[in-house]
């Protein structure tokens, strides 16, 4: 539970630091990491682990100063606080592996921390106590129990009393308003208490007469006054509105920090009448200087991942049954007008949301993701004497839970790549005109279906003649190979290429971008490069949203009915004989818009015996990043439809060149075509 | 003996009988999930010769193997009578083409003898043990070796 509890807390304190970096005045961002640290120094305490409390409370300590404003956070301090939060995930890491963490690496980061800490002899000598004698429940409640009472003073002071007078007329009903919608919209921003003056309802025969409803309401919220009426901003005309603040004076002796206090000048009840417009435009502007937004946690539930993925194989199974009964249906021909078509097409649409719905469940923004990758930048900025920051896009994208778990080494290791190789050091950039400090661009975000993650630096661009004398010296090219820009790019994908003429700690061991690619494959994504040479490099990776289901075309390849994955075909052509031409003794290419493309043969890549003769012949255009464009030769394509996908390993093994299998609609299995598998067998 | 230890020693312990390659092999039934008729398959590409393909057993991928072939004594050719007995060691379950299903015997761990072992064989003998029945030999498969081979 501590260690469930302790990685959002981390989540939290990464987040803030980033957040403070670029604003190191934001009292909210320093109290919510000093409320992080302090949060996992109250839980390891309980369970012991005196390493950590320890450290934490160093840590705590100094973000304390900040929060007390008797510290300025200047680069070198965030620097040693981007590290004390890492030690921090490694200590918390630590203890949940229960294994020993890197002392040194520790003590390291304590002799950074130290020269911000200020003597407070009386917290020490309280602190000692607690790691003496393991006891830590009473310093605890010794600790925690004034800072948490000054934080809800905070949040208290914060918000408002408002009273609002309402009163509506006909008018208003007329037009169509309804003041329900408006005090759902009100209740958004505070708790709401809504009187109706029962006096001034009107009896029922008289409702068609001229009558004023009156309401009161009193809203306690953290929105100021301009927010609050820009609910009524529609009906302004229609009716009359006092508004009356009451800010609350219950905590102004309890000020023990100067930290919020953007109402308490505001101590007099003050009436706008909002009748009158111009009060109204001058009341506006103030609404510039609004707080910082303050984020709003949302409700969240935790579920064991095994019922989730359980409820997941169902739908999938209630995804095939539909298609099933569809088909049954569909043999019977009944016509369109039939009830029973109308509840299919409803069964078929709900069935489409369920599955969505559950999918969702597994998708997870990319943030934590991400927020370790800054570490990474750091840590690699460091080791190699760079000078490098990391700027997110998207971090709310979402995407499967497994390609989270999963694309972390990937990235780890394409980020690594960026700084060591990608960008140059700080003396090279100035001279080219660039920030000293290089920029690593991490971004996600869904495009038609899939999700597109990128790693792009502003560094020196791919050296394409390096890259290819690199390729020939290794014997992977042959040296007089005329390779387009884009080919040698993706040399940097072959086995067993590293540019890196000395291999650094770092990277450049020679397992590179092959293993980043098979990887990404394994995911059912691709990965290309894209690079301007003196302007940096640009590494995108495009994952299909979700695992378990995808998008096909059902074909059949020697009567065998097959699927292909939408997302690996570019497009799909039907060729007549004069369009093949044969070259030496059974290679065929087929000619497409003024190009020779190659032609696999799926069936005989199968070795499956096939023996159609057709005149005109089908053909499914994909694309390898190595070996170019490519034409598969198959018997037909049948249909386009969403399959859930079945993986083969966990029953069987893996097969060359079929990557899983699906279930069909008449119930039969169908194999999942690895395009890519078949062009590099078939290639090499 | 793996596919046996699970029962206790004093227990009969129930074994399904069937005949592949015009031999006779039997299987704990505890081990034993399903019966179904032969239905036609999907290929798997790639595969050795007692591999037949996979087929949907209410929406699970499961391989289907030709018993027969698999032991050595030729392919088993596909009929009316066929079945496929699906079977399950551990998390695993596979499917075996068989000629047909003869009858359920209740056996004590005692009548099954060892295996015996004969100098000349090439083929990976998958049998574990040996029944006496009726005059017939009754062959008891490891289910773990068919399974991993």
């Amino acid at each position: 539970m501590f260690f469930e509890e302790a990685e959002e807390l981390l989540e939290a304190l990464t987040e803030g630091l980033g957040e403070l970096e670029n604003d190191t005045q934001n009292m909210d961002v320093v109290n919510a990491v000093f409320r992080a640290v302090h949060s996992i120094k109250g839980g390891a305490g309980a369970f012991a682990l005196d390493d950590l409390v320890d450290f934490a409370h160093k840590f705590e300590t100094v973000m304390d100063q900040i929060r007390g404003q008797s510290l300025d956070i200047d680069s070198d301090l965030m620097r040693v606080l981007h590290k004390s939060g890492d030690q921090l995930c490694d200590l918390v890491e630590a203890a949940r592996d229960d294994t020993a963490f890197d002392v040194d690496a520790r003590n390291n980061t304590l002799r950074e921390l130290e020269p911000y800490l200020d003597e407070i002899p009386d917290e020490e000598i309280a602190f000692d106590s607690l790691s003496l004698e393991f006891d830590a429940a009473p310093i605890q409640d010794l600790e925690s129990i004034p800072i948490e009472t000054v934080e809800t003073d905070l949040e208290e002071r914060t918000k408002n009393i408002y009273f609002i007078k309402l009163e509506t007329n006909n008018k208003l009903y007329q037009i169509g308003h309804e003041p329900l919608y408006l005090f759902d919209q009100l209740s958004e921003l505070g708790e709401i208490d809504i009187h109706l003056d029962e006096t001034s309802v009107p009896k029922f025969n008289e409702l068609e007469k001229d009558h004023h409803l009156s309401w009161k309401i009193k809203i306690s919220s953290v929105h100021k006054e301009p927010e609050i009426l820009s609910v009524f901003e529609f009906i302004v005309d229609l009716c009359n509105i006092d508004i009356t603040k009451e800010a609350s004076h219950l905590y102004e002796s309890n000020i023990s920090s100067d930290i919020i206090e953007p109402n308490i000048n505001e101590k007099n009840p003050k009436i706008i009448n909002l009748d009158e417009k111009k009060d109204f435009s001058t009341a506006r502007p103030s609404s510039n200087q609004k707080p910082p937004e303050t984020k709003t946690q949302k409700a969240t539930l935790r579920v064991d991942l095994e019922r989730v993925d359980r409820l997941i194989n169902n739908v999938g199974e209630l995804i095939i049954n539909q298609a099933m009964i569809n088909q049954c249906v569909e043999k019977l021909q009944l016509p369109p007008t039939s009830q029973i078509m109308n509840e299919i097409e409803e069964y078929k649409l709900l069935a489409r949301d369920i599955q969505e719905g559950v999918m969702a469940i597994r998708a997870q923004p990319v943030k934590p993701l991400f927020q370790r990758m800054g570490r990474i930048v750091r840590e690699a900025a460091e080791a190699t004497g760079k000078k490098a920051r990391l700027v997110t896009i998207g971090e709310s994208t979402e995407v499967d839970k497994t390609f989270i778990e999963r694309l972390a080494d990937p990235l780890t290791h394409m980020i690594r790549n960026a700084i060591d190789h990608g960008l140059e050091d700080s003396i090279n950039r100035e001279d080219a005109g660039k920030n000293p400090v290089g920029t690593i661009h991490l971004s996600a975000v869904h495009r038609s279906g899939n999700v597109i993650l990128e790693v792009s630096d502003d560094g020196a661009g791919i050296n394409r003649k390096r890259v290819q004398e690199k390729a020939i010296a290794k014997g992977l090219i042959s040296s007089d190979a005329e390779l387009t820009d884009n080919e040698i790019d993706n040399l940097l994908f072959l086995p067993g290429f590293s540019t890196a003429s000395q291999v650094s700690s770092l990277s450049g061991r020679g397992v590179g971008m092959d293993v980043v690619k098979n990887a990404v494959q394994q995911l059912g994504g691709r990965i290309s490069v894209t690079s301007n040479f003196g302007k940096g490099s640009t590494f995108s990776i495009v994952l299909p949203l979700t695992l378990a289901v995808m998008d096909g075309f059902v074909i059949s390849v020697a009567n065998q009915t097959m699927v292909v994955p939408i997302s690996s075909i570019i497009e799909t052509v039907a060729a007549s004989r004069n369009s093949i031409h044969t070259i030496g003794q059974d290679e065929r290419l087929l000619f497409l818009r003024g190009k020779y493309i190659p032609i696999i043969n799926i069936a005989d890549s199968l070795k499956l015996s096939h023996s159609h003769q057709q005149d005109i012949k089908n053909y499914l255009i994909v694309k390898n990043e190595s070996f170019g464009a490519c034409a598969l030769e198959i018997q037909e394509i049948h249909d386009q439809r969403q399959i859930v996908v079945k993986n083969l390993e966990t029953q069987y093994c893996s097969i060359p060149e079929i990557s899983a299998a699906t279930i069909l609609g008449d119930g039969k299995i169908a194999l999942i075509l690895d395009t890519d598998e078949i062009t590099r067998r078939n290639f090499s | 003996m793996p596919s046996v230890t699970e029962t206790n020693l004093d227990v009969n312990q129930e074994f399904v009988t069937f005949s592949a390659g015009n031999q006779i092999f039997c299987v704990p039934i505890t081990h034993i999930r399903e019966i179904r008729r032969w239905t036609s398959v999907t290929i798997l590409p790639h595969t050795p010769s007692d591999v037949l393909g996979v087929m949907n057993l209410r929406g699970n991928v499961i391989p289907i193997i030709d018993l027969s072939q698999r032991f050595g004594l030729g392919p088993t050719e596909t009929g009316e009578r066929n079945v496929v007995i699906i079977a399950i060691h551990g998390k695993n379950s596979i499917g075996m083409l068989v000629q047909s299903v003869s009858e359920i015997l209740s056996l004590h761990k005692s009548e099954i003898q060892d295996t015996v072992e004969v100098p000349t064989s090439s083929h990976p003998t998958f049998v574990t043990g040996i029944i006496s029945n009726n005059e017939n030999m009754i062959r008891v498969i490891d289910l773990a070796s068919v399974l991993d081979g």
